[in-house]
């Protein structure tokens, strides 16, 4: 692998756990280790094990296995907008009261 | 209800070079809560102007230390965010943080073992979190550690590990050094593959509780390489670290 120049966009790639804080903030719950599924192929897997692009304007989160978008966030200075339209679901805990 | 998550002004307590391009930053937290080892906290720093930069930066330390944290922060030659932690920022300042945050990529002593961590370079912040938390709670759940990097001078908490190194508590360390090797080392000296994957691994199998943590391409490989192994990729929790923003 030393002899190959390392793909740019490979070293950018993080996953679902660089945007635990954001969504966090959002859904006022743990995100991380909760299941979704990507609406494109069918993958199930935890928001963690997305791939995610944090480096343009706004948050996109892929899914690993055919790099469907899943999820986009964007902030505003007023506003969050949440694109989930790539997610089947997201499940959300229910927390005893 | 569980509270929102907030930002905090955490107070720099100490600072301590862990190697020529890391340190490590000991917080006071005023809402100090205990964390989970493998979680993060959210930092921002602000300009005058108003422009704020935010980063990930791994625990390091285990939460049974109260109303403290410490961050271990590799300076990153672009990096906006770790320069400034490097360069700047003094025994006794404030910065704002916000956590403890995440709960994929944790492991805590009541989940048992056998446990088998894998790092490359600052990929073993988080880990160290586990590791510390193993000892203070008096876990010996058969424990094993992979630990890439560069050269020698790139270890990262090499005093602490040697020193578990040492014990009989069913912790086991396995160096491996891509670019330099001490003079007369008969460890590992290549990128991880699945040979030293199956090597290092082969007494916690079937199933050990598996966290790796770096960056991308080491992640990808490594993951890859422990399925390859039979390891059931369930058992398998990966967090990468990136060249900059994530852990910038």
């Amino acid at each position: 692998m030393d002899k190959e120049p390392m793909d740019l966009n490979q070293m950018l790639i993080l996953d679902g756990n660089a945007a635990a804080g954001l969504l966090e903030e959002i859904f006022a719950a743990e995100m991380t280790a909760s299941p979704t599924e990507c609406a494109h192929c069918g993958r199930q897997g935890e928001v963690a094990t997305l791939v995610a692009f944090t480096y343009s304007p706004g948050l996109v989160l892929r899914c690993p296995a055919c790099e469907n978008v899943m999820i986009r966030i964007v902030e505003t200075p007023e506003a969050v907008y949440i694109d989930a339209r790539g997610a089947a679901y997201l499940r959300l805990e229910r927390r005893a009261s | 209800m569980k509270q929102p998550i907030t930002w905090q002004i955490a107070a720099v307590k100490t600072i301590q070079q862990e190697t020529p391009k890391v340190k490590t930053l000991t917080l006071r937290l005023p809402d100090w809560i205990p964390h989970r080892p493998g979680q993060h906290y959210d930092l921002r720093l602000t300009a005058p102007d108003g422009y704020q930069a935010q980063r990930s930066y791994s625990i390091a330390s285990e939460p049974e230390r109260r109303g403290e944290i410490d961050l271990t922060i590799e300076r990153l030659e672009d990096g906006e965010v770790s320069t400034y932690l490097h360069d700047v920022i003094q025994v006794g300042d404030q910065i704002e943080v916000r956590g403890p945050i995440g709960g994929y990529f944790v492991w805590e002593a009541k989940l048992g073992g056998p446990l088998l961590l894998i790092a490359g370079g600052s990929g073993v912040v988080p880990l160290m979190a586990m590791l510390r938390h193993r000892a203070t709670s008096g876990s010996q759940v058969p424990t094993r550690l992979l630990y890439s990097s560069r050269t020698p001078e790139d270890v990262i908490y090499a005093g602490q590990l040697a020193r578990w190194q040492a014990l009989t508590d069913g912790l086991k360390i396995f160096h491996t050094f891509t670019r330099t090797q001490p003079a007369n080392w008969a460890g590992y000296a290549r990128r991880i593959d699945s040979e030293m994957l199956r090597e290092v691994a082969h007494p916690l199998l079937p199933a050990p509780f598996t966290f790796v943590c770096g960056p991308t391409p080491l992640v990808e490989a490594v993951a890859n390489g422990l399925v390859q192994i039979g390891v059931p990729p369930e058992r398998i929790r990966t967090e990468r670290f990136g060249p900059t923003g994530g852990s910038g």
